[in-house]
């Protein structure tokens, strides 16, 4: 999903940085809010942090025959807000500009857009949405993630088109979306059975911290602190 | 008892991804298969006739110095979350003998 160096037009790296910024500093703002409130909660920004460093970098290969990486924004998007992740996703996008050659200074701002911005807010409306149908944590966090990363996919294929409307927006958008969504579908699969993995062990594990951060309602949580695991 | 949900989970994603592999066994970079969709995406803007304005500041200068990168990336992840998941689980244990102890002391001080 990332643009690289270069490939989008001076105007719409200006433009896509001016979308980014405010966010990001909003971002900033979030997290240190949540973290005043509530200090318990740093380790698990660190995780969701650490789980977009990790997926971002596994290129995996899928059933079109290329490869592409998941991006892990859906963990964070829900334990932190859609914000929080835009700074987490700066952070992960400049350390792979900088020393991977993957993306860029001058298209950051457009990657932050689809990987921090677009993806996180998907993954963060599907969270409410399956809150609000009452389906089970573990179904809600697998969608969520899902969408957060394919989200990204399309929101890149939809800058790209926007750049490059050659010979419409229309006929270039189809181009750029056969090229990543479509790839994407089964590594955002992927991701979110990963996702699923990390969210329930959390939840296993600190159901608390997720009631204080209002992740999860009190009843999930106590039911969740059950299952602590044997005492070895 | 182990929670088997995480174990099928994860096989299921090993099988996402080697599923591809063994459909296009045989088939490699050189027949077009297994680039990077970002390439593809670059290509695809090269086809119009653009030419990318800036380069990047610094280029691994190998395939094999760009796998340790993103061999580092990976690893700091999973570092943090190793560690954080290991110290919680190792907290929520403690609670958990904590309780089993107390429980233990109050049965033993009504038998008394």
């Amino acid at each position: 999903m990332h643009i690289m160096e270069g490939y989008l037009p001076w105007y719409w790296c200006v433009f896509w940085y001016a979308v980014a910024l405010p966010v990001v500093a909003y971002g900033v703002i979030q997290i240190k809010k949540v973290t005043d409130e509530h200090p318990e909660s740093k380790p698990l920004l660190a995780v969701s942090g650490a789980f977009m460093f990790i997926l971002s970098s596994l290129k995996m290969p899928s059933v079109t025959g290329s490869c592409s990486h998941p991006c892990g924004n859906g963990l964070g998007a829900v334990l932190f807000g859609p914000a929080a992740v835009s700074v987490l996703g700066a952070i992960v996008l400049l350390f792979q500009a900088l020393l991977l050659a993957h993306g860029g200074l001058t298209t950051l701002g457009a990657n932050i857009v689809s990987m921090g911005i677009v993806g996180p807010l998907a993954a963060w409306l599907v969270w409410k949405g399956t809150n609000k149908l009452g389906l089970s944590a573990s179904i809600g966090i697998f969608l969520a993630a899902l969408a957060g990363d394919w989200l990204t996919y399309v929101a890149t294929a939809v800058q790209l088109s926007m750049a490059f409307p050659i010979p419409t927006v229309g006929s270039a958008f189809v181009k750029f979306i056969a090229i990543y969504a479509y790839t994407q579908v089964p590594l955002a699969i992927a991701e979110g059975l990963l996702t699923v993995v990390i969210f329930d062990y959390i939840m296993k594990l600190r159901p608390d911290i997720l009631r204080k951060l209002g992740v999860i309602k009190a009843e999930d949580a106590e039911k969740a602190s059950e299952k602590v695991p044997e005492v070895a | 008892m182990v929670d088997k949900k995480p174990i099928i989970l994860l096989i299921l994603v090993a099988a996402i991804v080697i599923f591809p592999l063994a459909i296009y066994n045989g088939l490699g970079e050189d027949q077009g298969y297994f680039g990077g969709a970002d390439d593809q995406g670059s290509e695809a803007i090269e086809e119009t006739g653009y030419e990318p304005w800036a380069q990047p500041l610094w280029e691994p200068p190998s395939g094999e110095i760009e796998s340790l990168l993103f061999a580092t990336q990976a690893a700091i992840g999973a570092i943090i979350i190793g560690y954080v998941l290991g110290y919680y689980s190792g907290q929520a244990k403690a609670r958990k003998r904590d309780e089993i102890e107390e429980q233990v002391i109050k049965t033993a001080k009504i038998s008394k």
